[in-house]
């Protein structure tokens, strides 16, 4: 049966496939644009990851040994725009066009055309932000939070910031349309939302984050356009205006947008865990109301990003408690994903050393978000290396991990070869081994007193910094395996049937590997969702 | 050089708990400051106290989570239990608990953010403006203004490839001209503004960091023990431009007399030409 859909899907490719160029230009369909986006993402992964691997050799040591403190800023703004909206954000899009389809029965995306616009913005976007490194005035070095009135000071990048922005939210309102349209239209019958794996649920609470922050990360930079350019002064206290105002706004998209690069996350664990521990995920429903929480509450939480620009005292206790209920569902699903294993049947592929690593080191993120929400603590810790390190562990070991282990949970499934588990073992150990270097000590760090964004450092900062900046090469360099291992499962390994692991449930183990170039031409029986729905 | 510094990493890792050998080793720096100000204190104990809970909370997850690793294996013939698939009376139990921790951490945090923020009774009152790059300090009811920059020592040292050894620099990029100098005991009030970006006060030792923002002024207080006179040093906590790293805090923390003595004769000197704040010229030793 599996060799006999096998051969129809090979059929089929050679079928409507278009080629060369032509096929992924004009690309309509959603696994090339979500290898598209993919490859994209993981090109900006490296990009971004040169910044932070410049970054860390600036701070190896104390005194200024490479580069000119504006530039250093330069770094630090692009290392973390390109790491949330080209390498992290643009790699769930890519998960969602390839996994979403096959998750819920339908054939591909609902708009494919849009689903190949909002791919093809985000080259050009980023073309014009890293370009920005070669105008007069150097690249934007206001901070990715681009807190007027600094950022109005940036030169001839300016206008490149701004409208880079634009595109890029464009594309993820885009991104983020196609994604709930095709979960809400396009599930087969019998795929009820509350038999949806998580990382569909979790990428639907996602889209509508998107939809309803982008706009307002648009308004919000384009109204410093307009402050820039053509005299207004909504950020401008001389005229006045209120740059704390912009703080508001900016946070108001931010912190969901935080939310943004997690959830995913968080649904590919949902997926991982059950599968290695052979056993189905405990909690479903509670894990999908959590996840729904968590959404709603990142709304209402986005001034603890701000606790020291000086707001009454009951605006701060509400953040902070609104801040620390956020501990709640976050708890629930740590809670569950331990459940999960709890008498399980856990083995220790890949997919599931990232997605434990995940639980782990995320947890700590946790913690950490924990000790910020106590205002008066915030006040000692905002602004220095505990935040950086706090950010770090929920985006690196967080989303990144989240996103590894998802790829190495489909990648089998994507090419019908298995890749090689022992070089992604070591991929795993180095990573997380060196993560940890990298990142533990800028707790210390920022305990200690040192301030985030500075290129250079007293000298009783230095011994952690070396450890820190270590750790971080060892990082940047175990990361070059990733794609290693992927390009050579791409071109060959041990085929593999329709179900890669074990104890995989899900419609897209009921397709063949690699899948037909349209998934599900005829929505799967009731029968099959029934199964693949094991929760 | 990098041996050295691991086998010292190892050496420090093995006597973590001792304190730093030297000040300039910064080995032992693992911690918050407790500071010397009442205020500070009680952050301090609020840190240990959320960073304790976490370790609790840490050590009965991570302990269920690597229980359930070590024990729940495929390799040593673990059947899984598939019909644990939901109980409602555990997920409101894990839903109750952190909510009651939640409840009781909040209470202690409130209770010492009122008192923060309880800017009534000062003695003192000192207007704080940050520029690019320095800051301003006037001393509201004495006439007193001057500007504060970073030393010259640090300042020589800290441009790229200046061939000078930052651990050569006494209190390298710590240490300025000219520090706020205030009295023991004092409940000292600042208004904090700033020039031209945003800037942020912060002294650890204190507890105080406060955003320095054009178009507003934020009001921060500390009160520093009578006992504890000496000098205090921070940075800029809020990225302000290209020399956002070298914008230091240094406060002379002084007895009360002083105190009286240093502000008499600082108010009998020439004032300080009213340099616009973006062109800030080294200033010339005093205090």
């Amino acid at each position: 049966m599996a060799e006999h859909l096998a051969h129809d899907a090979a059929h089929d490719d050679h079928d409507h496939k278009p080629h060369g160029w032509r096929r992924w230009v004009y690309s309509t369909n959603h696994k090339d644009i979500g290898t598209m986006y993919l490859i994209f993402a993981c090109t900006m992964f490296f990009i971004g990851g040169g910044a932070a691997m410049l970054i860390r050799l600036e701070l190896l040591k104390p005194g200024l040994q490479y580069f000119d403190p504006q530039f250093f800023n330069s770094l630090t703004t692009m290392h973390a725009l390109i790491m949330i909206f080209g390498a992290i954000m643009p790699g769930w899009t890519g998960l969602a066009n390839w996994m979403i389809p096959m998750q819920v029965g339908a054939p591909d995306m609902a708009l494919p055309r849009l689903n190949n616009f909002s791919f093809w913005i985000l080259p050009f976007a980023f073309t014009l932000l890293i370009s920005s490194f070669f105008v007069p005035g150097g690249a934007p070095a206001g901070g990715w939070t681009m807190y007027p009135p600094l950022t109005l000071q940036t030169g001839a990048s300016f206008p490149m910031l701004i409208f880079s922005i634009h595109m890029m939210g464009a594309s993820s309102i885009l991104g983020a349309i196609n994604v709930i349209v095709t979960i809400m239209n396009m599930r087969a019958p019998g795929m009820t939302l509350l038999r949806m794996p998580l990382f569909v649920w979790t990428w639907l609470i996602t889209a509508y984050l998107l939809i309803a922050v982008m706009p307002v990360l648009a308004g919000a930079v384009t109204m410093m356009l307009t402050d820039h350019y053509f005299g207004t002064t909504f950020f401008t206290a001389a005229g006045g205006g209120d740059p704390v105002m912009f703080q508001h706004i900016f946070w108001f998209f931010g912190h969901p947008e935080v939310y943004i690069l997690i959830l995913p996350a968080f649904g590919i664990v949902s997926e991982i865990i059950p599968t290695f521990s052979r056993k189905p995920l405990f909690g479903y429903e509670a894990m999908v109301y959590a996840v729904a929480s968590i959404a709603f509450l990142s709304f209402i939480v986005w001034a603890h990003h701000m606790f020291t620009v000086g707001m009454p005292l009951a605006a701060q206790l509400f953040f902070m408690l609104s801040t620390m209920l956020i501990a709640v569902p976050t708890g629930v699903k740590v809670f569950n994903w331990t459940a999960t294993m709890w008498k399980g049947s856990l083995s220790f592929e890949p997919p599931m050393l990232f997605a434990l690593a995940f639980l782990f080191l995320f947890t700590i993120g946790g913690f950490s978000g924990l000790m910020l929400a106590i205002v008066p603590a915030d006040y000692q810790y905002q602004d220095t290396y505990f935040v950086v390190a706090h950010f770090h562990y929920v985006l690196v070991p967080g989303a990144i991990f989240g996103m590894m282990a998802g790829v190495y949970y489909w990648l089998p499934k994507w090419t019908g070869n298995m890749y090689d588990l022992k070089l992604a073992t070591w991929h795993f150990w180095l990573s997380t081994i060196f993560v940890n270097v990298l990142f533990f000590p800028q707790h210390f760090l920022g305990l200690a007193g040192m301030p985030r964004r500075i290129p250079d450092y007293a000298v009783q900062f230095a011994d952690w910094n070396l450890v820190s900046s270590l750790g971080g090469f060892g990082f940047g360099l175990s990361q070059l395996l990733f794609p290693y291992i992927i390009w050579k499962c791409v071109r060959g390994g041990v085929r593999i049937g329709n179900r890669a692991w074990e104890g995989a449930h899900g419609l897209e183990w009921e397709l063949p590997s690699p899948p037909p170039f349209h998934s599900w031409t005829a929505p799967p029986s009731d029968a099959v969702i029934a199964r693949g729905a094991a929760h | 050089m990098i041996r050295a510094k691991l086998v010292s990493l190892a050496l420090t890792a093995a006597a973590a708990l001792a304190p730093p050998a030297h000040a300039e080793s910064g080995w032992g720096d693992l911690n918050l400051t407790q500071g010397v100000t009442d205020i500070s204190r009680k952050i301090y104990d609020l840190h240990m106290l959320i960073f304790w809970v976490c370790v609790v909370i840490g050590v009965i997850v991570f302990g269920v989570m690597f229980w359930s690793i070590a024990t729940f294996r495929k390799s040593k013939g673990a059947v899984p239990d598939t019909t644990l698939v939901h109980n409602t009376k555990v997920e409101i139990i894990w839903t109750i608990i952190p909510v009651v921790i939640l409840i009781a951490m909040a209470v202690p945090a409130a209770r010492t953010l009122v008192e923060i923020e309880d800017t009534s009774k000062t003695e003192l009152s000192i207007k704080v403006t940050g520029f690019q790059w320095g800051w301003n300090y006037d001393y509201l009811d004495d006439g007193v203004s001057y500007y504060s920059h970073l030393d010259r020592a640090s300042n020589a040292a800290r441009e790229l490839d200046s061939g000078i050894d930052p651990h050569s620099v006494e209190h390298y990029l710590l240490n300025v001209d000219q520090p706020l100098v205030v009295p023991v005991d004092t409940k000292v009030r600042l208004l904090i503004t700033g020039a031209d970006v945003i800037h942020s006060w912060w002294v650890p030792a204190f507890g105080v960091k406060k955003d320095a923002i054009p178009g507003f002024v934020n009001e921060a207080w500390f009160k520093v023990d009578a006992d504890k006179p000496g000098l205090y040093r921070g940075q800029c906590a809020e990225l302000c431009g290209r020399d956002h790293g070298f914008m230091p805090i240094v406060v002379d923390v002084r007895s009360k007399a002083d105190f009286a003595a240093w502000l008499k004769g600082k108010a009998a000197q020439p004032k300080q030409a009213a340099a616009p704040a973006a062109t800030p010229a080294p200033a010339p030793n005093a205090s």
